[in-house]
């Protein structure tokens, strides 16, 4: 026996040792398909024509930051080499897409396409091919599954850790709060609601006086405001689109309904929403960011904002400084930047896939000071923390501190 | 002026093609065929798949080409039929656990039997009327899709992935090529039905509706009975094609079939030459080439790239595909005299 444990053990050292060895003299260089000495092959997938091409703008930026990745002399001495195409948001043309990046021109990985159908599309595809579906471009919560989907990973919070929050919120400031919901119904409005309700708990039955949904085609949702107001409720969270939000907060007004008023942070455009509402019907709502508002006066002065106008006066200028979209890309460009050096020289799509798993509080210009990206084997979604902000006058007002929530698919 | 007599004074819509001229040759046929079944052997897997969504397409576009080339009804609600083709396909694999290649003639027949029923009101129309009418069709069809009534078989918004078959008895061959083979012959047999039905009673009953519908009734030809049985036969083939594309796309959402697609379908058509069965194939190539030719030349700009490219077609080329071939039948004709 001891004999037999004796050679084993012998057998194990000898193993160890040849491990120990071996990786030494290839951890100088690993590739896989889309990664060389040179370059490194990136796939990309924007709807740059049809009805959600004003997305196309997210495309067009992480284009021109990986220009300026190049121009300073590429990421460990390889260059980018950024192929994007376009899906115009169908997605029998996003497989196309994705199978001739993979195929045709091997790219080492899928990064930030965007929109939840076209991703969806994909996702079983690039995870039998074991392809890196890197930061997808959608809040839909499921993309955070890494036991079934080890190669798919979100970036910016998702729907449900945001509803998370604010439940959260309420049942600090406000436990006995009698809250009304109306949510658009469809994926997006029940994500939230899911959300919502897990981040109240037990509590959500009885706290909840009432449930309203709506369909995208129905012209108006005065009806549903009318009836949540005649319920008793004093805290209404709104789960709507730019042109419901807006309807909402209007006809909030004029049937002289004050609830203490939670807006997605879909709809907390100050101009495609609060504008259109009005600003004097709209105070005191409350909503939430992780992004830097290019438009805030707050951040004339912030050194991760003038590294990103410098960067847009470079390399884009034509750029709208006031597009939400080019803060978003210009941040999940440098999200992959940062996965790539980590990487090193050790390119393969498993190790890209592990680099990416383990972000520790990364801290980048365009999010809100204090918000940290990080993931784990077991968390991919990499930002799950904003901050709440009210409005105030005519812009939002940040207050509180940074609030985090996983919540996962 | 009543409806009939309006009909009757309209130039006809479709410019009248004989029966023979709707075809190949036999050799020219032949020779087509080996090119598909050979040139996939030595391709990569992701052209294989491309040349099986060129299929695809192509059977939808000879879909339209018999409605509109046979029968002489326009359709701008194809895409309509082929979601639904699409949905079937899915929801009978995915939730039934159907084989998938069982789920085409379900496919079909469903589709025949609401392209039939929606043939009833459109026989009222006729031309730009008939499009507008099929137009509403495909623009409904993706919000029916999203209702939350059928989606616990749609899936609603997210859609419904589909699991892609294997090739049968272990054939060492990938799951891309055997589909292909697959979609191939099943393409095969429908283009070959679709030329018998042309040339048989019922293709001449569609093809004299087409010509003039006057004259035709006068002969005997049942008109209502036949132009509904075209939009049948059209929308059945179509939903094959969209039961073919959810399984070779391995996913079905609404935002698939927008009108769109529909509109691309009948850019197929003509690019192929209207009434000639073997264009499809080429408007097919067209809409599924063309634009990521245009993307190629100009990102920003690749819609209107390829509004020039197809302008240059339709202005030199104004029958399609067909007219080349004609073309180029002569030139050889001449070569062989000489």
């Amino acid at each position: 026996m001891s004999v037999i444990n004796l050679r084993l053990g012998a057998f194990a050292a000898a193993l160890a040792l040849l491990a120990a060895t071996s990786s030494g003299a290839f951890a100088q260089k690993k590739y896989d398909t889309g990664a060389s000495d040179t370059e490194i092959k990136i796939g990309n997938i924007m709807p740059y024509s049809g009805p959600a091409s004003a997305y196309g703008v997210i495309g067009k930026t992480a284009e021109a930051y990986f220009r300026k990745v190049n121009a300073e002399g590429g990421i460990n001495g390889r260059k980018i080499n950024f192929i994007s195409y376009d899906d115009a948001y169908s997605p029998p043309k996003t497989v196309e897409q994705a199978r001739k990046l993979v195929e045709s021109d091997e790219v080492l990985l899928v990064f930030n396409p965007l929109g939840t159908p076209p991703n969806t599309a994909i996702q079983k595809y690039l995870n039998t091919k074991k392809v890196p579906q890197l930061f997808v471009a959608t809040g839909a919560t499921k993309w955070n599954d890494p036991k079934d989907f080890p190669w798919t990973m979100g970036w910016q919070p998702n729907y449900q850790s945001e509803s998370a929050i604010y439940a959260k919120y309420i049942l600090k400031n406000k436990p006995d709060a009698k809250i009304a919901v109306l949510y658009q119904n469809d994926d997006y409005g029940k994500d939230y609601l899911k959300g919502f309700k897990d981040g109240l708990g037990d509590k959500a039955a009885s706290m909840i006086v009432i449930e309203e949904s709506y369909e995208v085609s129905q012209p108006t949702i005065d009806s549903h405001i009318v009836k949540m107001k005649s319920s008793g409720a004093d805290v209404f969270f709104n789960i709507t689109t730019p042109k419901f939000a807006a309807q909402a907060i209007k006809k909030n007004q004029e049937i002289g309904w004050k609830p203490l008023h939670f807006l997605n942070g879909v709809s907390s455009s100050i101009g495609s929403v609060i504008k259109p509402a009005g600003f004097e019907n709209s105070q005191g709502i409350i909503s939430s960011n992780y992004l830097k508002d290019p438009t805030d006066a707050e951040w004339k002065n912030d050194a991760g904002m003038k590294a990103w106008t410098e960067f847009l006066d470079k390399y884009y200028p034509e750029a709208n400084r006031s597009d939400i979209f080019v803060m978003y890309a210009y941040t999940v460009a440098q999200g992959l930047e940062h996965v790539l050096k980590a990487s090193g020289n050790n390119l393969t799509r498993e190790n890209v896939m592990k680099q990416a798993a383990s972000i520790k509080n990364l801290e980048l210009g365009g999010l809100l000071p204090g918000i940290k990206v990080n993931t784990s084997a077991t968390d991919f979604a990499p930002i799950s923390q904003v901050q709440l902000m009210r409005l105030k006058g005519e812009t939002w007002e940040r207050f509180g501190e940074i609030l985090s929530d996983d919540a996962g698919g | 002026m009543s409806a009939v007599e309006e009909a009757a004074n309209e130039a006809p819509a479709v410019e009248a093609v004989p029966k023979r001229a709707m075809t190949l040759g036999y050799g020219t046929s032949l020779v087509v065929l080996a090119l598909l079944i050979i040139v996939p052997m030595f391709l990569k897997n992701f052209f294989v798949f491309q040349l099986t969504m060129l299929l695809i397409y192509a059977l939808a576009v000879l879909a339209l080409n018999i409605l509109t080339g046979g029968s002489g009804q326009f359709s701008l609600g194809q895409s309509a039929f082929y979601a639904v083709g699409a949905y079937t396909s899915a929801i009978l694999m995915e939730h039934m656990g159907v084989n998938y290649a069982l789920t085409l003639p379900v496919a079909g027949i469903i589709c025949f039997g609401f392209g039939f029923l929606f043939g009833q009101p459109a026989l009222r129309l006729s031309g730009i009327y008939l499009a507008l009418a099929t137009f509403a069709l495909a623009v409904a069809m993706p919000q029916l899709l999203k209702l939350g009534f059928f989606e616990h078989w749609t899936g609603g918004v997210q859609g419904l992935v589909v699991t892609k078959p294997d090739a049968p008895f272990g054939l060492p061959i990938s799951q891309d090529r055997w589909l292909y083979y697959f979609t191939l012959v099943v393409s095969i047999g429908i283009y070959i039905a679709s030329v018998n039905l042309l040339k048989s009673r019922s293709g001449r009953a569609f093809m004299a509706i087409r010509d003039n519908e006057i004259a035709a009734s006068a002969m005997g030809v049942d008109v209502a009975l036949y132009k509904t049985l075209a939009f049948g036969v059209s929308a059945g083939i179509t939903g094959v094609a969209g039961g073919l594309g959810a399984i070779a796309v391995q996913f079905v959402a609404p935002d698939g079939y927008t009108i769109t697609l529909a509109i691309s379908l009948f850019l197929g058509m003509v690019v192929g030459g209207v009434g000639w069965l073997p264009g499809s194939i080429v408007g097919s190539a067209f809409i599924i080439f063309v634009p990521n030719i245009a993307e190629h030349i100009s990102k920003g700009l690749s819609g209107a790239v390829f509004g020039v490219l197809l302008f240059l077609v339709i202005f030199l080329v104004p029958h399609g595909a067909r007219q080349v071939a004609m073309v180029a039948q002569q030139m050889l004709g001449k070569l062989k005299k000489n």
